[in-house]
């Protein structure tokens, strides 16, 4: 742990530090007793802020602290539902394509490459208009999976490509090893390390596409996510009403946790780029 | 490979990449439990009080048409296929009925086509050439400044940085309008001076993402670059900077990034749709966001058949130029 530390790059090292604040808030300070910020009137509308209410309250007399911190937490649960599901279907098919090659693999890169080009946006927001109203988080998370398979599965299928023809996989392959077994032991651990870095990249496209959703009113309507804030404090004319704690901290919140979780990605790649460079 | 293999090739995958995605919004929406009809006819009947049931099943069987949900499964595919994605032909679009849907997309479209186009094309030029100063140069401290101000601009969506545009320019500022105001009734100059006023603050949100993801993208390619034995090679002739800079690194890094913005419009179009709808400009991410207010699902599912096929054709465009900007690839 001390030497990653000593080795690892400025990126890697902020990104590693804001994404844990953003994980601890997310997870931690979550479990703090606290009133349900969805409710409204629990508090006095439109307070300022004050040392009971660091963010002051919203015009429903919600507490814009726990709401802020809610929305962290959900918007990081989907983020993380959504890239767990891309990674562990891109690994498969990248793996499955890659090995069994021919038709099954030709057939499985022509829908990959189509998922890879197409549009999602247009597509996520023809499903979700169409479950408007009845949507859940599970429902959401499974439609933004859908466009966070196809990119893994390619490059873990480049990568199956050519080590399949590298010397060790022959060696196992001689030595009596089966296909499944070859690729657990041998080509995963690769896989496992490039699908870090492709994991965390899934985790911030979710939480952006979530976003961009709710800003078009298709996100779940009882879902805190950092994109419903923002979209309710909009709606409720936060701005004109210069409300900027209300509307402006899920802002700088999905700012900094973006710019957060990019660092950590580009620190990670550069990182792995050097260790193996040495 | 010859040229024309290569464009054969290249036109089947066009072809294929849009017949997959316009089956995919075919099929998908058809396995969702909620039908467009019945809550239209929820609808209908919540606002009109009690119908005649025959009238009833009058109205369900022609919205049933207009839906392109009659008849079988292979039979509804067959025109939709015919009809939306050779035809550009939706049917009737509900929330400003009887005008085709198509129709009214072709007015939208313009707006979105010339907003995404141009700042797209300007981000790249622009991001490049700060990408190749800042790669080339990679050790200067201002290389280092210029690669931070990428890195915290590209992760943040399309969406908050118009936001944050429109915050601080609009309304606390006042330099440009809040939401988009065309002034189509007093001649073309009126229309262009509103049309250029509305548009900055749109195309810079989009600007300011995409510079930064070509700086981050070129920065890097033109480091390597400029470590490859023909520009050290090129240093021991004495040649200067300048000539180093855009002849060898440039020339070569240039074209990585040409099959990149083939694979980058996919994204901006969708950054496209949310700055729209954040400014209220007048293209199909503002026609779409009606479109769900409204449940127009003829409509929807025209904004998104046409963007399907017009991202698929401009990559397709991209990726045709490329041969001929590439030198090392000959067709005899």
């Amino acid at each position: 742990m001390k030497k990653f530390w000593k080795n690892a790059n400025f990126a890697l090292k902020s990104g590693l530090i804001i994404t844990a604040i953003f994980f601890v808030i997310g997870f931690v300070v979550y479990l703090i007793p606290h009133a349900d910020p969805f409710n409204f009137n629990t508090y006095q509308p439109k307070l300022g802020a004050s040392a009971e209410h660091f963010l002051g309250t919203t015009s429903m007399g919600q507490d814009v602290l726990w709401l802020l911190i809610e929305a962290i937490h959900n918007s990081l649960v989907i983020g993380l539902i959504v890239a767990t599901i891309g990674t562990v279907v891109g690994v498969f098919v990248g793996l499955l394509s890659g090995f069994a090659g021919g038709a099954l693999d030709r057939v499985l890169m022509v829908v990959t490459d189509t998922f890879v080009v197409i549009p999602s946006l247009p597509i996520l927001i023809l499903m979700t208009s169409l479950m408007k109203g009845t949507s859940t988080v599970i429902l959401i998370a499974l439609v933004l999976a859908m466009f966070a398979w196809a990119w893994p599965s390619r490059q873990i299928r480049s990568m199956a490509l050519t080590l399949k023809e590298r010397d060790f996989i022959q060696t196992a392959k001689f030595s009596g090893e089966g296909t499944v077994q070859i690729v657990v032991t041998e080509i995963l651990p690769f896989a496992l390390t490039w699908s870090l870095s492709n994991f965390m990249n899934a985790t911030l496209n979710a939480i952006a596409s979530e976003s961009s959703l709710a800003v078009l009113g298709l996100s779940p309507a009882n879902l805190i996510s950092l994109g419903n804030m923002i979209q309710w404090a909009r709606e409720r004319n936060a701005i004109f009403n210069k409300q900027w704690l209300w509307i402006g901290s899920p802002i700088v919140a999905t700012i900094v946790m973006f710019i957060g979780l990019f660092l950590l990605i580009t620190g990670y790649n550069d990182y792995l780029a050097m260790k193996r460079g040495r | 490979m010859k040229f024309r293999t290569y464009f054969l090739k290249r036109l089947g995958t066009w072809a294929l990449t849009i017949w997959i995605g316009v089956t995919f919004i075919f099929f998908v929406p058809r396995m969702f439990p909620s039908d467009p009809v019945e809550s239209m006819i929820g609808q209908i009947s919540a606002r009109s009080g009690s119908m005649d049931p025959v009238q009833m099943d009058a109205l369900r069987r022609s919205l049933r048409v207009q839906f392109g949900l009659e008849g079988s499964l292979m039979e509804q595919y067959t025109t939709f296929l015919w009809k939306g994605l050779l035809h550009f032909d939706f049917g009737p679009s509900l929330m400003s009925y009887p005008e085709p849907a198509g129709k009214i997309i072709s007015t939208y479209l313009p707006y979105t086509v010339g907003l995404s186009m141009i700042s797209t094309l300007l981000a790249w030029i622009i991001g490049n050439l700060i990408g190749l100063l800042a790669g080339f140069r990679k050790n200067k401290r201002s290389s280092k400044i210029l690669e931070g101000i990428a890195i915290c601009l590209y992760p943040i969506p399309y969406f908050i940085v118009a936001l944050v545009l429109q915050i601080f320019f609009a309304y606390i500022l006042g330099w440009f309008p809040l939401t988009t105001t065309i002034n189509s009734f007093q001649g073309f100059g009126v229309f262009m001076a509103s049309l250029i006023k509305s548009s900055i603050l749109p195309a810079l949100s989009l600007l300011l993402v995409g510079t930064g993801w070509w700086i981050i993208s070129m920065k890097s390619l033109a480091a390597t670059t400029s470590e490859e034995d023909y520009v050290l090679y090129a240093r021991y002739r004495g040649l200067s900077e300048g000539v180093i800079g855009t002849k060898y690194v440039l020339k070569n890094s240039i074209l990585t990034q040409v099959t990149a913005l083939a694979m980058s419009l996919g994204g901006v179009f969708g950054g496209s749709i949310m700055t729209e709808i954040i400014f209220g400009y007048p293209g199909v991410g503002t026609l779409i966001q009606k479109a769900i207010l409204q449940s127009d699902y003829n409509m929807i599912l025209g904004c998104i058949t046409i963007s399907i096929v017009a991202i698929s054709t401009a990559t397709l465009i991209v990726d045709l130029v490329y041969p001929f900007i590439d030198p090392r690839i000959r067709y005899s």
